[in-house]
């Protein structure tokens, strides 16, 4: 399909892509890997009038150690991710998961920012972000916040960023090169999840995190306190489903769904918490 | 991989050097495809060249009640909105044996009967403007009841999508009385009811047209087809031209798998807005207008019985298919009829009632693809005779065994009419099993199972006879020494991706003696080539190759004499030498070159003086093979089905699959390993699907699933060979042969893994959580 018409507008600092937004107002979208954008407006289902591409940022492409954190720019690509030695030692999960994202091609393009920023429950990244307890900058007109994961997503397609903002950094703590286990269910290797189940142990808690089982990507906070007051792997994983809205398409009944996040999250629990 | 290690002996083959034939030359064409220096009809810009986008139906069926185009034609850009009104094209019959009253107006008139139908039509200068204007034509549309389901579109009291003809019944096959006594024999009757999903063929370049007008201001069109005549002769009965009047070229064509067939009504909407506009014009789809456009394959519901005796034998076999014909039945709607053909399959069956019905409904038409019915014979039966086995506790490699049709009533006619050329059944049946060491296979099935397993193995078999080179037996070919010595092959069949180029190059290098590299194929343009029926039903080796085998054959008699005339020489003493002159046998030295040759044919003092016309080294004829061949293979898939998920995953697939002799090794394995996995795609992932308001599922290629590599393991593909009598080469089709083989074993495959738990069929695509409810399912009973 082909997009509206548009205008497009290559941007060379944050600063610019700031005034942009506060110009264009949402008219407006920023343009990083374009890997779910643009499917979008191929689709007529998006249709800004301005592009403020900022694939060119990079400064804002970066994995750095910050003593007690680590943080990584919002243009850093899955493909940075995925082969990084800093995250291989420091941050083994978020390296395993990024790598897991989509194609080669899409895990070339696709940018880590871009995957929190558009806010699909189906995506990996926030998944395992969320279980990270991570944190998000956020630059706006009136300067810089600092958001939780936990309460940044809020629905389908939609986050705590307001149109006026750029998501420029996440902040994820060090983990080091615990076991993880990410059981990423789908139909074909380039798929998004029909559903995902992560695992793996931080800050001396099992954390357990949910991919495409509601409107926002899940931490199995059932299952972790489970696994808390000592219940064996296969008593928690039977809480997996719990306080989910599991999705119904052509792929997977609600109930298909939680069935599958039963048995992945169990399988996820035998392989990284052993 | 050549399993059998026939030398490839090829009859009438003059050459004293190692044979050509039989080696595994790579492709000339994929330097130029990998490079992407291939020229696509969407590469194309001529000059003028303006651009059309359709305006499709969103409503699967609706009266249309106005056409509103004012805005559209104020947008920038825009030549012309056309619609029924002003296109000038009357109703089109795309497939003579069905009935006028279907016949498809190319821009709707007063009624859409599918999500894609087209509205309209915008020209403007580029394409995205064209698309711009597009969405501001504004249609309104009063919904009709809408039927998807083509056993809903049969009941009565359905809704009619042609109320003139008062029934959605395109056609119907039904060549004998029911015979009450059919069953009478069987011991058993096992029964059926087998979906055999409708699939989009998704070549990976889509449809289009670039129409444009030569200096005499005839027609030119360039048109990704598979048969440029199949689209001249159309296109000139349309506009009442002069067929030689209008040059129809098929440049570098991605993919086909049948649905490139035929004269899309698209090409005539475009073709008749050039003409109105004395401009050219270009059509390209989209991916998304192509999973709506672009006929689909498949879409039979299948009831059977087989009636057997209690060691296995079949008795008789009734089948009745209802076929999804879409909303304006085409050749999809007689494919039945070859179903019908291939219901004995590879088996003694001395009694098969075969009955089908096709029928419109509001989704898009269906028509040949990749196997055109045959595949869908060879399904029905390999499903039934698994669940046979299951009942009578006979092991599935055994029964059909028991049952094989004997190599040595080969030639033969079927119950159903189809005259088998000849065939080895088991001799490929046995290869599968070797290569995929069924024995072990089971052992370790039978593992699993005791020390319960959730992951069960699933072994499944298939044997397959088809129909290659049906219908279309007589082919075009010609072969013509240049000045230089090189050679002109010219040929009627049309490659798009299959690589006739090499594969005819070889055989006239062969006969010739020419390098490879110095013969040039020219097909799939009707200026260049007089007639020919172009590629499909896998067969353009065996016949179009024949063709050029036989030209070649005359040419070196041609050349012999010539060479006997100009060295003095008895004929019979003239041989081709290893040096590429033709010549006195024994004495190459005195040898004449192709370009001297072909240089003495022109030239009336030297040439005999009984060749009055100035033709040269030339042979053109057509080749008749007088009847199809029939290939035939056995597959055996070995899946993983993991019963806790229902996830299946195809650990290996082994192919024996026999197409007579095989001249190139090289593009037999491509066309087993693409096949296999279009075939395998069909088991496992893909299917159209529709709401009950008739909006597509699967509209693009996040939802319709086609398979990558990623998702398969390497296919061990062999071949087993036995030569067909009907051709020079000995050669059949293999085209087709992987899906027909792979699909219905990787059906029984993840079948037979679940077997134990009671399950005896489940419906493809064998998607997870189909797999997984079929278990639930079971359970709960
Ligand atoms: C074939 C295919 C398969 C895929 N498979 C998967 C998969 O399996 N798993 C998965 O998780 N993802 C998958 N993706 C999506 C991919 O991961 C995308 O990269 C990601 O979702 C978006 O990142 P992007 O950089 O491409 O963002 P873009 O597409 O450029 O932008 C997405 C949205 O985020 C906004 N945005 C981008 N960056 C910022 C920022 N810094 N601040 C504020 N807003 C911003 C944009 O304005 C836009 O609205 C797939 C994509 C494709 C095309």
């Amino acid at each position: 399909m082909i997009p509206a018409s548009f205008e497009y507008i290559r941007v060379d600092s944050t600063e610019q892509v700031i005034a942009g937004l506060a110009e264009y107002g949402d008219e407006a979208k920023i343009l990083a890997g374009g890997m779910s954008l643009i499917p979008l407006m191929k689709l007529r289902l998006a249709t800004p009038t301005v592009l403020l591409d900022a694939g060119r940022l990079d400064d804002l492409s970066y994995i750095s150690d910050k003593g007690d954190y680590l943080a990584l720019g919002a243009l850093t690509r899955h493909r940075d991710l995925e082969t990084s030695d800093l995250l291989a030692k420091e941050c083994a999960v978020l390296r395993g998961v990024a790598a897991e994202v989509g194609d080669n091609q899409v895990r070339h393009r696709g940018t880590i920012g871009g995957s929190v920023a558009h806010g699909d429950p189906a995506s990996d990244l926030p998944a395992v972000l969320v279980a990270l307890e991570a944190e998000f900058v956020v630059e706006g007109p009136s300067g810089s916040r600092t958001l939780a994961s936990a309460n940044f997503f809020k629905g389908f397609l939609e986050t705590e960023l307001s149109e006026t903002e750029m998501l420029t950094e996440i902040r994820v703590p060090k983990t080091g090169a615990t076991n993880w286990s990410y059981h990423k269910f789908n139909r074909r290797a380039q798929d998004w999840a029909i559903v995902g189940a992560l695992a793996f142990r931080a800050q001396d808690s099992s954390r357990v995190a949910l991919v495409n089982m509601g409107s926002v990507p899940i931490r199995a906070t059932a299952v972790e306190q489970a696994l808390a007051s000592g219940a064996s792997h296969a008593e928690a994983a039977d809480q997996a489903a719990v306080g989910t809205e599991a999705p119904e398409d052509s792929n997977a009944s609600s109930a298909y769904r939680e069935h599958l996040s039963r048995v992945l999250v169990k399988r996820a629990l035998d392989e990284a918490l052993v | 991989m050549t399993t059998t290690t026939n030398p490839p002996d090829f009859s009438g083959g003059p050459s004293p050097r190692g044979s050509i034939l039989g080696n595994a030359v790579r492709r000339f064409e994929d330097p130029k495809i990998l490079r992407g220096e291939a020229v696509y009809f969407d590469d194309l810009s001529p000059t003028g060249l303006a651009h059309l986008v359709f305006v499709r139906s969103t409503i699967a069926h609706a009266r249309v009640t106005n056409i509103d185009t004012r805005e559209a034609e104020t947008m920038p850009g825009v030549v012309a909105v056309y619609t029924h009104e002003n296109i000038g094209l009357k109703p089109n019959v795309s497939f003579a044996m069905l009935p006028d009253g279907f016949a498809r107006p190319p821009l709707a008139n007063g009624t859409v009967r599918f999500v894609g139908d087209m509205v309209a039509a915008v020209v403007a200068e580029t394409r995205a403007q064209a698309v711009d204007a597009a969405e501001m034509v504004i249609v309104d549309y009063d919904p009709l009841p809408v039927v998807v389901d083509p056993e809903a579109a049969l009941a009565d009291g359905a809704p009619i999508l042609f109320p003139d003809l008062a029934t959605n019944v395109a056609i119907e096959f039904n060549f004998a009385e029911a015979d009450p006594e059919l069953m009478a024999e069987a011991e058993v009757v096992v029964s059926g009811r087998f979906v055999n999903q409708r699939v989009a063929p998704v070549p990976m370049e889509p449809n289009g047209i670039v129409v444009e007008f030569d200096k005499e201001k005839n027609l030119s069109l360039t048109v990704p087809t598979q048969a440029p005549f199949g689209v001249r002769d159309p296109v000139a009965k349309e506009f009442g031209l002069d067929p030689e009047k209008v040059r129809v070229r098929a440049p570098a064509v991605g993919g086909g798998f049948g649905a490139k067939s035929g004269c899309y009504v698209e090409y005539l909407v475009a073709i008749s807005a050039a003409r109105q506009l004395a401009r050219p014009i270009k059509w390209t789809e989209t991916r998304s207008e192509n999973m709506l456009s672009m006929y689909h394959g498949r879409g039979q519901i299948q009831y059977v019985d087989m009636g057997l005796k209690r060691d296995g034998t079949i008795t008789a076999v009734k089948v009745h298919v209802i076929c999804e014909a879409g909303a304006y039945p085409s050749v999809g709607a007689f494919l039945p009829f070859l179903t019908r053909t291939m219901a004995q399959g590879v088996y003694e069956i001395p009694k098969v009632e075969f009955t089908s019905v096709s029928a419109a409904t509001n989704t898009t038409p269906t028509a040949a693809y990749r196997g055109a019915g045959r595949p869908e014979a060879t399904a029905f039966l390999e499903r039934i005779i698994d669940m046979a086995a299951d009942e009578l506790e006979i092991d599935p490699v055994e029964i059909r065994r028991r049952n094989f049709i004997a190599p040595e009533k080969f030639p033969l006619t079927t119950v159903t009419g189809a005259n088998y050329d000849v065939g080895d059944f088991n001799k490929a049946l046995t290869e599968a099993c070797r290569i995929s060491g069924y024995e072990e296979l089971r052992a370790d099935q039978r593992s699993r199972r005791e020390r319960g397993d959730t992951v069960e193995l699933g072994i499944g078999v298939s044997t397959y006879v088809e129909i290659t080179a049906g219908g279309q037996f007589q082919e075009f070919g010609a072969v013509k020494i240049q000045s230089d010595g090189t050679v002109e092959a010219r040929v009627g069949t049309s490659s798009h991706g299959q690589g006739h180029a090499t594969a005819f190059a070889m055989i006239v290098a062969e006969l010739l003696g020419v390098a490879m590299e110095d013969v040039r194929v020219v097909q799939s343009d009707t200026a260049l080539v007089p007639r020919g029926s172009g590629t499909s039903g896998s067969r353009s080796l065996q016949i179009g190759g024949s063709a050029i085998y036989n030209a070649s054959v005359e040419v070196l008699e041609k050349a012999k004499v010539l060479a006997a005339h100009l060295l003095e020489a008895n004929p019979d003493d003239i041989v081709l030498h290893d040096n590429a002159r033709v010549g006195v046998s024994g004495v190459p030295a005195s040898a004449l070159s192709w370009a001297d040759l072909a240089a003495a044919a022109h030239d009336p003092t030297r040439r005999p003086a009984e060749w009055t016309d100035d033709e040269g080294l030339m042979s053109e004829l057509d080749f008749n093979q007088g009847d199809a061949t029939y290939p035939f293979g056995a597959h055996v898939a070995v899946v993983e089905v993991d019963t806790e998920t229902g996830r299946v995953n195809l650990l290996r697939h082994i192919a024996v699959d026999d197409c007579g002799r095989v001249l190139n090794p090289l593009l037999v394995s491509g066309q087993q390993h693409g096949g296999v996995g279009q075939g395998a795609a069909q088991a496992l992932y893909e299917g159209v699907s529709y709401d009950s308001d008739g909006n597509p599922l699967t509209g693009n290629l996040m939802d319709y699933a086609i398979p990558s590599a990623a998702e398969f393991p390497s296919f061990e593909v062999s071949n087993t060979e036995t030569p067909t009598p009907l051709n020079p080469l000995g050669a059949k089709g293999i085209g087709e042969s992987g899906t027909i083989g792979s699909t219905p074993a990787i059906q029984n495959a993840v079948v037979d893994a679940l077997s134990a738990m009671g399950i005896s069929h489940i419906d493809m695509p064998l998607l997870s959580l189909r797999v997984w409810q079929t278990i639930q399912d079971t359970r709960a009973k």
